[in-house]
């Protein structure tokens, strides 16, 4: 039950300016630009846009600023900003294939056309605090080789080719969209990777690597991981033709995971894939393995009752603005269902015949 | 897509890359907007960008990015259309004008003062990432081991 109260008003206003002096920090420091954010917190602009659901490297880094760099309360001021936004339309469906890659890998093959692509990675670092970061230095640069233009196809589709590999039906049923209704169970593979592609990503790895320690093995491999830009297309009405919009970076996972077959059809690899907004190999990866596991059903496995098979408790699960939503909401005053609680306590023991203490409790 | 014509795929190619330029280059290459009325003025909101299940599969909701659009008509009655990533309204007008005036028949100033540099430096942008990509290429060698080495 909520009871409107009244009187902290004066708090509150002083509450939000001694957050925006905090916020500023030490004025001896120079102020973080929201440019500074963009360039240098990169990855942290990614995890916002990705859990915000809005590709806006400027308007996540705001929001990273202005949370004082709770990225949680950053993806929560970027999905109320996009809630104002009138949507013009939905994009075709970006053609990954044709990505500008600048990092691609493949755990199943060694050679494979186009190369393995390392990009700017924290693999094989060392993990050790780089103190020369501390100090001003010049700007590092990477090199550079000529690239040979060769095609870096899809690794999967080579294993597709000889059809290894569970097929695709490349339909163009419009998914379904849980920003536009609510998400109900049971809920489609489209559905399900739309709530996976702006789920929080500890959650999700936590999700992924349940399954990996054994709850709802899937037995995943990275066939590919590939990020870079990707062009989105728009069909514009008032051209009749589709159009460039734009350009955004994906990170995109394939996993090949153990095998499918029947009396009819012989045994195939099957699927998982993962697509996140911005460089986010983690998350990537963890959706690939979650959405595997979450396709026992229709793969015809054995629910063994793990949890990242379980579509209704992932789902509901998954978006950490919803989650923040309901926990944080209980340290808000209560006090009248607080005091029903009170009052019920006391009758029970009163009950029990042990109110003896009631009066030293006032 | 097939069945545009040359002017419909020329037109697309350009609206494309006026749609990637960043805004503040654009506006130094065009500082001055030719005499417009706005046929729907600029307009921020959001695109749902989809995905396919393994890049493949059937579509699905990946999430939206922000978009701005805007038409202008020009005195001649000329009409351009816009749609730009971000959030920047001179960003989509000014491609909206410039959709315009490539329409008329003395387009190719524009063509060589404003679209042209906008092509060259994306392709120097697009090879610098490529060049990079290569750097970073894993040349595999095979130590050979054995009786037969």
């Amino acid at each position: 039950m909520y009871v409107a109260t009244k009187g902290g008003e004066r708090a509150i206003e002083a509450a939000h300016q001694w957050l925006g002096e905090m916020r500023r920090g030490d004025t001896e420091v120079p102020e973080l630009s929201v440019a500074q954010i963009r360039e240098q917190m990169t990855l942290a602009v990614n995890r916002v846009m990705a859990e915000g659901s809005l590709y806006d490297p400027d308007l996540a880094a705001l929001a990273i600023k202005q949370a004082r760099g709770d990225l949680i309360e950053a993806v929560f001021l970027i999905r109320a900003y996009r809630t104002t936004l009138p949507r013009f339309a939905a994009s075709l469906p970006v053609d990954t294939d044709r990505m500008e890659i600048t990092r691609r890998i493949s755990a199943t093959f060694k050679d494979v056309p186009g190369g393995q692509i390392l990009g700017p990675t924290f693999d094989y670092t060392h993990r050790l605090l780089d103190f020369a970061l501390m100090a001003d230095g010049n700007a590092p640069r990477a090199e550079s080789r000529e690239a040979d233009g060769s095609p870096s196809p899809h690794i999967l589709a080579l294993l597709d080719r000889d059809g290894l590999m569970e097929p695709l039906a490349a339909t163009d049923e419009t998914p379904p969209d849980l920003t536009r209704e609510p998400l109900e169970m049971p809920a489609s593979r489209p559905l399900r990777l739309q709530a996976l592609a702006r789920g929080d990503e500890g959650f999700l790895l936590s999700m992924a690597y349940s399954t990996q320690r054994g709850y709802g093995r899937t037995h995943a491999f990275v066939g590919e991981l590939r990020i870079g830009a990707c062009a989105v297309e728009m069909d514009i009405p008032e051209l009749g033709f589709a159009v460039e919009i734009g350009e955004i970076e994906l990170t995109e996972c394939e996993t090949v995971n153990q095998f499918n077959g029947s009396k009819t059809e012989p045994p195939q690899f099957t699927r998982g894939y993962g697509l996140v907004m911005g460089q986010s190999e983690r998350k990537a990866i963890s959706m690939s393995l979650v959405d595997r596991a979450l396709r026992w059903e229709e793969l015809g496995e054995e629910n063994t009752g793990a949890p990242a098979q379980d579509a209704e408790f992932v789902l509901y699960h998954s978006d950490n603005i919803q989650a923040t939503g309901f926990l944080e909401h209980i340290k808000l005053p209560h006090y009248v269902d607080f005091q029903s609680e009170l009052e019920l306590i006391r009758k029970l023991r009163r009950e029990a015949g042990s109110d003896d203490r009631q009066e030293a409790a006032e | 897509m097939s069945t545009l014509t040359k002017d419909q795929i020329e037109r697309r190619a350009r609206m494309g890359l006026l749609a990637r330029a960043r805004p503040e280059r654009l506006a130094m290459l065009f500082p001055t907007l030719p005499a417009h009325e706005f046929v729907r003025p600029p307009e921020i909101g959001a695109v749902m960008v989809r995905g396919r299940i393994g890049a493949a599969g059937g579509p699905f909701n990946l999430g939206e990015m922000s978009v701005t659009r805007c038409t202008v008509r020009l005195g001649d009655g000329v009409v351009g259309h816009a749609y730009v990533q971000g959030r920047d309204k001179t960003h989509a007008v000014r491609a909206a004008a410039i959709d315009a005036l490539m329409q008329r028949a003395d387009s190719s100033a524009i063509e060589a003062a404003i679209l042209a540099p906008l092509r060259e430096e994306e392709g120097v942008r697009r090879r610098a990432r490529a060049d990079k990509a290569a750097a970073t290429k894993v040349e595999f060698f095979t130590m050979v081991r054995g009786e037969d080495a």
